[in-house]
């Protein structure tokens, strides 16, 4: 299967929608949730991942019992971002339901019936929020037909409110019309009338998240908590190398271990080692998980290593910022850059690099599974994209699809690492090797080893300046591992994915442009980790940026806001060398590149962050705005030195326009958790391969941020929006690190061209 | 295998487990209490943070036959419906996001309030620095810690 990225193709068809009441058949196989009462379906499409036309449409996607009992299906993978609350809370918010009494059901991964579930690329907001309305909508329509009818009024006289119809002076529950609601026919899309944007209670506040009081009482079930009767506990000890294979083991000192039951083996996928395998690898299955690790350990196995034995991560790396001195692969051409950079009187020529991350989830991959006689499968797993592992174990265990049920736990942590099914593909194929339910358990060091990395990466930019400071020209050359390395060894360019992160959609208003790549090959896993190639591309451009508001004598705010010129929409497609512009999937039209947008939120920033009296007051400052997954994020980060000379990080200010703001405070903890990741990112994780294995084994080498050294206060100012809504997952990200890094310049007059660097 | 008499949650328990078992699998694998959490089996991130006599204590580095009669109190046994001070001041501030590492965190700071009731900003990261949370929540743990210690 391709890399499920959320970008690229443009999505095609029209929208078409419908609300119906399921079969009895349908909703009888949904127990646990329906119980009588009124019980909707739906069949919405919308735009998917990769910008498809997505079919919505589950049998059961809300119900009201005669107690009054709502209840909702969650479709997404809730990982921490709050999308388990934001959209049902828009549901809620459109048929008028109590917020404070709504039931929320997780539901399984199938694609018929909820279309792509890939929770990634921060599009579940922007993907589902009028279908979500629309299905609150209908819903209101039905209770308000049968209450209006019993009245003897007209429906327009009525509304809901706290799971209430009202009207006409009355008021009835929602389940005191349950009875009614059978002879009420299910309204015609066309008709539903939506709630204004200003009349909505729940969406725009902050609603706190469903399962917090679960959390705080440890009562809320992450991936390795499921247990099943006589489930089994599985270890495994992987390929050191990316590529190797087992010549031989021995497990008699493993065996002898107490609680060990059995050790097998798991055929790997090899070189490449794809997006959805496993890895080759002994397994140790064990009545208890510390008897498991105890039998890895007395494991011994004999490697054939095979072609990554020798690699270097720092070679590599060498290597790839030696190939951007020459001539790349043209991605993107404006202008004729080569007569900018003869005619400049001016030259910044700069090189950056950044190394491999680890996604790092508190939770380590963990999955549950059980192979039955008759063949099928039944797995419990904390993924970010419950078909894919349906499919892929499908797959590896080579039954039909129909045979495999995912059921999908909250996730501790997800950041792109949980879209691989990779270790549910390790429990099924351990499960059916036991003959009975295992889990799988991951230890911290398999998921620094066998994470799906961010790539490392080089990038060389030169920038010209004519003589009196006007920017002439830019010149991006940009090589790293392209996440299609993971699965073919012919894909030696980042895709043209890769490059719309941040990196070919350079907004900025220069004559001349000019952006490469060059070839790398991929010799570990890589994948997508939270802002993906925006990472490496922001820190790069809004670092040279800060440089080059230097070298023009202008403030860095004044410098972003006059370069990215007049208020417009803007088209990169016509720039794009034989590739297009993805656009993170959605079509340039109904999301343009804004420069209206970006300027108001770096104006507000100004203001926010008391930009011009911090400066005048001699405070330590750097900003940076990038805009990510079709969200406009502006970043000002403040340093001070403590008293014991350590750097500090006191303040951050963020303001972000992502359309209607749904759940505002979910907005917010994205914005503040954010600022954490990218610090860990910018000065203290990092990881690197040796003779083809990874170097970091727990948080003491892989560090990331603790409290002590966390920014202080992240203030998020959210811009007050009527446009379609867009994400918030991602964004916070790419705009800290250059941000920090320009006040590490202003703090000590050095400029940071490597990450991680040290505060 | 050794048999153990744990004293948990107020509760005393028999279990049989080698004896360097740490406390975290027997909690989680034996005793079958899912709250505890294991996040890197060495001391580095506080996710398996339980009370041992009323102090945190890593139980991923903790070993079964280590343990002795001591009271071990894990999330399910801090209060009996969530009304823990620690816990009331989380659900205040709607600290978690994932929530994986929130267990570990109360945990922690639950002991800490019992040791100093009202610490400075600058003792509680001290003492909240071997808890690791990915998703970043730390300027929300330290307002739900400040919260906590006022209503103590
Ligand atoms: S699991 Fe015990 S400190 Fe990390
Ligand atoms: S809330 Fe996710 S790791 Fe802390």
């Amino acid at each position: 299967m391709l890399p499920n990225i959320p970008f690229i193709q443009k999505k095609k068809g029209q929208d078409k929608s419908k609300v119906f009441v399921p079969s009895r058949r349908d909703f009888l196989k949904l127990g646990s949730l329906a119980t009588g009462g009124l019980i909707l379906g739906v069949n919405f499409q919308c735009s998917g991942p990769k910008g498809e036309l997505v079919t919505f449409a589950p049998n059961v996607y809300l119900s009201i019992d005669s107690t009054n009992q709502v209840t909702l299906v969650a479709h997404r993978s809730e990982m921490g971002t709050g999308i388990r609350t934001s959209l049902p809370q828009i549901v809620a918010d459109e048929l008028g339901a109590d917020w404070s009494t709504i039931k929320i059901v997780q539901a399984e991964g199938d694609e018929e019936k909820y279309g792509n579930q890939n929770t990634d690329g921060s599009f579940s907001v922007r993907m589902f929020f009028e279908p979500m309305r629309k299905a609150g909508a209908t819903a209101r329509h039905m209770l308000i037909a049968a209450a209006a009818a019993d009245w003897g009024v007209d429906p327009s006289q009525c509304d809901t409110r706290d799971g209430k119809v009202i009207g006409d002076g009355k008021e009835i529950a929602f389940g005191d019309l349950v009875g009614k609601l059978k002879d009420t026919p299910v309204p015609d899309p066309e008709s539903i009338t939506l709630r204004e944007l200003s009349s909505y209670k729940l969406i725009g506040t902050d609603v706190p998240i469903y399962d917090l009081k679960n959390i705080a009482m440890g009562k809320a079930v992450f991936g390795a908590d499921v247990d099943l009767p006589d489930m089994k506990i599985a270890v495994v000890r992987r390929t050191p190398v990316i590529g190797a294979k087992v010549v031989s083991y021995n497990d008699e000192k493993a065996l002898a271990v107490p609680g060990v039951v059995q050790v097998v083996k798991i055929e790997g996928s090899g070189n490449p080692p794809g997006l959805d395998k496993a890895l080759e690898g002994i397994a140790v299955i064990a009545e208890n998980t510390w008897s498991a690790i105890k039998g890895r350990d007395a494991l011994e196995i004999e490697w054939d290593l095979g072609e990554n034995k020798d690699y270097s991560s720092k070679k590599q790396l060498a290597e790839m910022l030696q190939s951007t001195r020459s001539n790349g692969k043209v991605r993107r051409e404006r202008g004729n850059f080569d007569s900018a950079n003869r005619s400049a009187s001016r030259k910044i020529e700069r090189t950056y690099e950044a190394p491999f991350y680890a996604h790092a989830t508190i939770e380590p991959p963990a999955a549950i599974a059980h192979v039955k006689p008759d063949g099928s499968c039944e797995v419990w797993a904390p993924t970010q994209h419950p078909q894919w592992a349906r499919g892929a174990v499908a797959g590896a265990l080579g039954v039909d699809v129909s045979q495999v049920k995912v059921n999908v736990t909250l996730l501790g942590g997800g950041f792109g690492r949980k879209s691989k099914p990779d270790f549910v593909v390790e429990a099924a194929l351990i499960s059916k090797a036991a003959n009975g339910p295992v889990r799988v358990q991951w230890t911290r060091d398999d998921d620094l080893h066998f994470d799906f990395f961010h790539s490392h990466s080089a990038q060389r930019i030169i920038a010209t300046l004519d003589s009196s400071g006007g920017l002439t020209g830019w010149n991006h050359h940009t090589v790293f591992p392209a996440i299609g390395s993971t699965s073919s060894k012919e894909e030696l360019h980042p895709s043209d994915g890769e490059m719309g992160l941040g990196c070919v959609d350079f907004p900025f208003n220069v004559p001349n442009i000019r952006v490469e790549t060059h070839e790398s090959t991929g010799n570990t896993r890589v994948g997508w980790l939270r802002s993906v190639s925006n990472i490496h591309h922001a820190f790069a451009i809004h670092t040279m940026l800060d440089e080059i508001a230097e070298a023009r004598g202008k403030d860095p705010l004044e410098n972003a806001l006059e370069l990215l010129g007049e208020d417009r929409d803007i088209t990169f497609q016509s720039e794009m060398v034989g590739g297009e512009y993805g656009n993170y999937g959605e079509s340039i039209d109904n999301y343009p590149w804004n420069t209206g947008r970006m300027k108001n939120v770096i104006r507000t920033l100004r203001e926010k962050s008391n930009w011009d009296a911090n400066k005048a007051a001699g405070k330590i400052m750097g900003f940076a705005a990038h805009k990510s997954f079709l969200t406009y994020v502006g970043c000002v980060v403040l340093l001070e030195k403590g008293a014991d000379g350590k750097i500090l990080i006191p303040e951050v200010h963020y303001v972000v326009d992502c359309g209607v703001a749904v759940n505002t405070d979910r907005i917010r903890s994205q914005f503040e958790g954010g600022a954490q990741f990218a610090t860990s990112l910018a000065t203290t994780s990092e990881i690197t391969l040796e003779n083809g294995q990874v170097q970091q084994n727990n948080f003491d080498t892989y560090q990331i941020i603790r409290m002590p050294a966390a920014p202080k206060k992240i203030h998020v100012h959210i811009v007050k929006s009527q446009i379609k809504p867009t994400g918030v997952g991602e964004p916070p990200v790419p705009p800290f690190i250059p941000a920090l890094a320009n006040a590490m310049y202003q703090m000590n007059g050095q400029r940071i061209y490597k990450l991680p660097f040290k505060v | 295998m050794p048999n153990y008499t744990l004293k948990i949650n107020g509760e005393s328990k028999e279990v049989e487990a080698l004896e360097d078992m740490p406390l975290l699998w027997v909690i989680r694998d034996l005793l079958k209490m899912k709250g505890t959490k294991f996040g890197c089996g060495q001391s580095f991130c506080g996710a398996c943070t339980v009370h041992l006599d009323g102090n945190a204590v890593r139980s991923c580095s903790l070993p079964i036959s280590a343990v002795g009669t001591g009271e071990i109190t894990t999330i399910e046994g801090l209060s009996e419906n969530g009304d823990h001070p620690v816990q009331k001041a989380w659900v205040e501030h709607i600290v978690p996001q994932c929530g994986y590492c929130q267990s570990g965190q109360i945990m922690n700071a639950a002991a800490l309030l019992n040791s100093n009731a009202s610490p400075s900003e600058e003792e509680i990261e001290q003492a909240m620095a071997g808890n690791l949370c990915r998703c970043g929540t730390y300027n929300r743990i330290k307002d739900a810690i400040v919260t906590a210690s006022k209503s103590l």
